[in-house]
This record gives structure tokens, C-alpha cells and sequence, in this order.
């Protein structure tokens, strides 16, 4: 008996799907040249599977606002917000945050993973219930799991589903919070929060947003797509992160609630974990600032997202959603898209290779993502290349598996 | 759900269980209150959570999906919608 030996089903799909010298969930940047270009494999590639959505990884302002911190408070806080590792710049990012969001206050947190984990296990606990949406990200399954609440899934995007679930429940046995995302990772859909609000308000429930693939690039002032959709007065809790359009990393929850500041000694995934680096919230600052004072960086994001996604909808690749920073290529099979992101790999365009069950409805497909700092000919080179890869591909969609209503 | 509540019965749970099930029996294994879903059936921990889903609306009931931890056999997922069942 062996402790791994509950992975041997895993390790024979690896084994099965995967060869050793392409392994598309161990990529190497061999050298970072940009926020759209890094050599994978000797090979000068373009980076078309990042979450560098405003591609401001390289932004000056924020390099010089995370050197000045580097320098001037050190490498790293080495302990808790609650102990020793509070500094002026979380609590001015804190600051920042709200102001952004027009949120009455906001709580940083040190990865976006966390972000979630900490508000779900310090709102939720085991006399409530949290509704989250069947396609949600792992960290709000663990967050949920964290926090000991009932938990109860509603189909995905699907407002009048939920509507049927928070029916079932007694009104007045538990508090409930319904928690979705703006637009999903994986297939780069957005959610209709319009309809979930008025479901929310109609069953007395709260709602929280992740916006973290909207943050930066849904809405007139890139607060998301609650600000894209009007609902952010409906909207209870904002949560997002740091690491894709702000490119850094850690993540925040905002609300206007007055008592949000007493998950900082309630909230374990903040309480006991080192706080930021005080140059990574140094670098957030700033790219809070360019993003609130450049409206441009959306535009041109904008721009190339209608060319990508306009030549592969001509093209007729199967893709996942409408237009976003994400646009995912349906492919017949695990085999089959692993095949595909290989020879794109070898082309010099990497993007993400997602197959189940890391996906919704066991599809496999190709995840593009959408940067501001790609210029049009990365556009039209990603786009020919896809294409290519597709044509050449078979693209009969996968036979439908048996699946539960 | 109109009228009086009205418990349902383990038997007839397990058998309607298992006809939601027979879609994703490809080994066509003879299903019982014993088989186990993910080990006999290969049925991940999605497309269980998707039929507990399902059950929900079936019998217009809600089973929080941390019973899931609880349920290993199509008999202990019967048990759990009785126990779920209007009182």
C-alpha cells in the first residue's frame, strides 16, 4: 500500500494523454520578453493563454511603485495582517480598492484564492446556506466546503433554477447567500446578474460577485459586469483578484455592509497567512491608478477581442461564448485538443489546453485570452494559427455523453 | 408540491435512482443498493453532484451537496433522499 496509490487512475490518464516533451500543464517560460511574448522551448511564442487581460505586468508605474516598496519596506512582511504584517500600503491599497469599486470598504487578501476562501468560510457558517452556480471556480467549492454552511448548487447561469432552489428553502431557517461569478473561467461566459438579483432580492438572500475575470474590462469604469449590468446597488459582496487585470497577484472582497471588518479577526484564510509583499501591493496601487485613469487600455483590449473573436466565428470554430477576454475553441476530444494546443505550441502561440474534468460538461477545448498589450499582427497570427490547427483538426464535435438532466 | 407531505419510500427511490443512472451504465453491471457509484459505474464526483441536482428536482426536495461525503453506493443515496424527504 502506497499513499499514491489513489492517483493511479490519474496518473494513466496523464500518461495516456500526454507526452513528456509537451507537457501542457508544466510549461517552462524559459524568458518573460513582454506581457505578450516569452520563449517557451528556445521558441520566441506569443502568449495567448495568460490572464493578462490589460497586459500591464510590464506597466513602468507599477515596476517603479514595486521597486520604491522592495526598497524602502523589504522583500517581505513575514507574518500575518493580524500580527506583524500590516503596512500603510495595505491599508492604502485597502483604501484604494473601496474608493474604486465606490464600495463603502474592502479587505485584501494575499492570493485571489484566498480572497474567495476567506469570504465564504468568514461570511457562511454552519447555520447558513450558500447557492453557488454548478460551473463554480475550486476555490469557491473549498471556500464553501471551509466555511461548514449547507451548500446547494443551482444549474449553470440559469437564474429561474436558482429561483426553484432558494424556493425549497424554509425562509426563515438560515441565512443565504448565492454566490456567482461574472464571467467563468473556463469557457468565458458572463452571467446574467441582472435576473440573479432580482432573484436574490425576491428571496431575501445576498449575492456575491467574483469579478475576477471582469474586473479591469467589464463596465464604463472596469468595475465588472455588476457595473456593466447596472446591479452593483444589488450587489452585496465583490470579490476578485490581483493577478489577472491589475497583473500581480493577491485579491479583495468589497461591500458596503458597516460590519465587513470583523471577518479580519473571524476569517481564517486571512488570519493565518503572511500578508502581501509590500511590493506587490505597491505594484496593485498602481495599476488601480493607471486603469482608473485609462480608459484607452480597455478600448484597445476591446478592439482585439471583436478581431479575434470576429476571424474565428468567420472561421467557424466552435466557441464556448460571446465576445470577452476569453474565448474558449470547442474540439472533439481530450486527444484531439491536446494535438491541437501541441502544434500551436510548436507554432509559437501558446494558449491554455482545458479538458475534464477541469471543464464544464466534459469539453475539452483550446482557452484563448485577449491582452491589450497584443498588437494586431499578434491578433492575426494567433487567429491564422488557430484556424490552421482547427481546419486540420477534425472538427466533428465529440459524441454528447450521457449527462444528468 | 401540492397537498399533505408524503414521505417517499427507500424501495422505490433506489429504483428510480437507478433508472437515472442506466444512461452512464456502459458495462451494463446488473445495479443494486450495493453498487458503488463512482467505483462501479465511473461516475465522477461532476456528474454526481449533476444527479443530486437532478434528484432535487425529481422530487422537489433539497440535498445540501455536503452529504455527498455520506453517499458511496446508490443504497446510501436512497437513504439520504428518504431522509430529506418532506416531514
Amino acid at each position: 500500500m502506497d499513499l499514491f496509490d489513489k492517483f493511479q487512475p490519474l496518473i494513466g490518464l496523464r500518461g495516456s494523454l500526454v507526452s513528456d516533451d509537451a507537457d501542457p500543464f508544466g510549461v517552462c517560460m524559459d524568458e518573460v520578453l513582454s506581457a505578450a511574448e516569452a520563449t517557451i522551448n528556445g521558441r520566441r511564442t506569443i502568449l495567448a493563454g495568460t490572464n493578462n487581460y490589460l497586459g500591464l505586468t510590464f506597466d513602468s508605474g507599477a515596476i517603479d511603485a514595486a521597486v520604491g516598496a522592495l526598497r524602502k519596506e523589504g522583500t517581505g512582511t513575514t507574518g500575518s495582517r493580524i500580527a506583524n504584517g500590516t503596512y500603510s500600503g495595505h491599508q492604502a491599497l485597502e483604501a484604494d480598492i473601496a474608493r474604486f469599486l465606490g464600495r463603502r470598504s474592502a479587505i485584501v487578501f494575499t492570493t485571489g484564492y484566498q480572497a474567495n476562501l476567506g469570504m465564504l468560510a468568514g461570511l457562511a457558517g454552519p447555520k447558513d446556506t450558500i447557492l453557488i452556480d454548478a460551473d463554480s471556480h475550486a476555490s469557491i467549492y473549498d471556500g464553501c466546503k471551509l466555511s461548514g454552511a449547507e451548500i446547494i448548487r443551482f444549474r449553470h447561469n440559469d437564474p429561474a433554477d436558482l429561483d426553484r432552489r432558494l424556493g425549497r428553502l424554509d425562509p426563515a431557517a438560515s441565512n443565504k447567500l448565492v454566490v456567482v461569478e461574472g464571467i467563468y473561467s473556463m469557457f468565458g461566459d458572463r452571467a446574467p446578474l441582472a435576473e440573479f438579483a432580482e432573484v436574490k432580492a425576491r428571496h431575501n438572500a445576498y449575492l456575491a460577485v467574483d469579478e475576477a475575470h471582469s474586473f479591469g474590462v467589464f463596465g464604463e469604469n472596469g468595475r465588472g459586469v455588476a457595473e456593466a449590468d447596472g446591479v452593483e446597488d444589488k450587489t452585496d459582496f465583490v470579490v476578485g483578484t490581483f493577478s489577472k487585470s491589475l497583473g500581480a497577484t493577491g485579491g479583495f472582497l468589497a461591500s458596503d455592509h458597516a460590519v465587513l471588518d470583523i471577518l479580519r479577526v473571524a476569517s481564517r484564510p486571512y488570519m493565518y497567512t503572511a500578508s502581501l509583499t509590500p511590493s506587490v501591493a505597491a505594484s496593485v496601487g498602481a495599476t488601480l491608478r493607471r486603469i482608473a485613469a485609462d480608459p484607452a487600455l480597455r478600448a484597445t483590449l476591446w478592439r482585439n477581442i471583436d478581431r479575434l473573436h470576429g476571424r474565428l466565428s468567420d472561421a467557424g470554430l466552435s466557441l464556448c461564448a460571446g465576445k470577452g477576454p476569453i474565448l474558449a475553441v470547442r474540439t472533439p476530444g481530450p486527444a484531439e485538443a491536446y494535438a491541437m494546443w501541441r502544434r500551436l505550441l510548436e507554432a509559437g502561440i501558446y494558449v491554455n489546453l482545458a479538458i475534464p474534468p477541469g471543464t464544464p460538461g466534459g469539453v475539452s477545448l483550446l482557452r484563448c485570452s485577449v491582452s491589450a498589450a497584443h498588437t494586431p499582427e499578434h491578433i492575426e497570427c494567433i487567429a491564422d494559427a488557430l484556424i490552421a490547427v482547427a481546419g486540420s483538426a477534425n472538427q466533428t464535435p465529440a459524441p454528447q455523453t450521457a449527462r444528468f438532466g | 408540491m401540492s397537498g399533505a407531505p408524503v414521505a417517499f419510500d427507500e424501495g422505490d427511490v433506489g429504483e428510480e435512482i437507478r433508472r437515472m443512472l442506466a444512461p452512464f451504465n456502459a458495462a451494463d453491471i446488473a445495479m443494486t443498493d450495493d453498487t458503488d457509484i463512482a467505483a462501479d459505474l465511473q461516475i465522477d464526483s461532476v456528474d454526481t453532484m449533476d444527479l443530486i441536482m437532478a434528484i432535487e428536482d425529481k422530487y422537489d426536495i433539497s440535498i445540501p451537496i455536503n452529504l455527498l461525503s455520506e453517499v458511496r453506493t446508490i443504497g446510501d443515496l436512497a437513504r439520504i433522499v428518504v431522509q430529506s424527504s418532506p416531514k
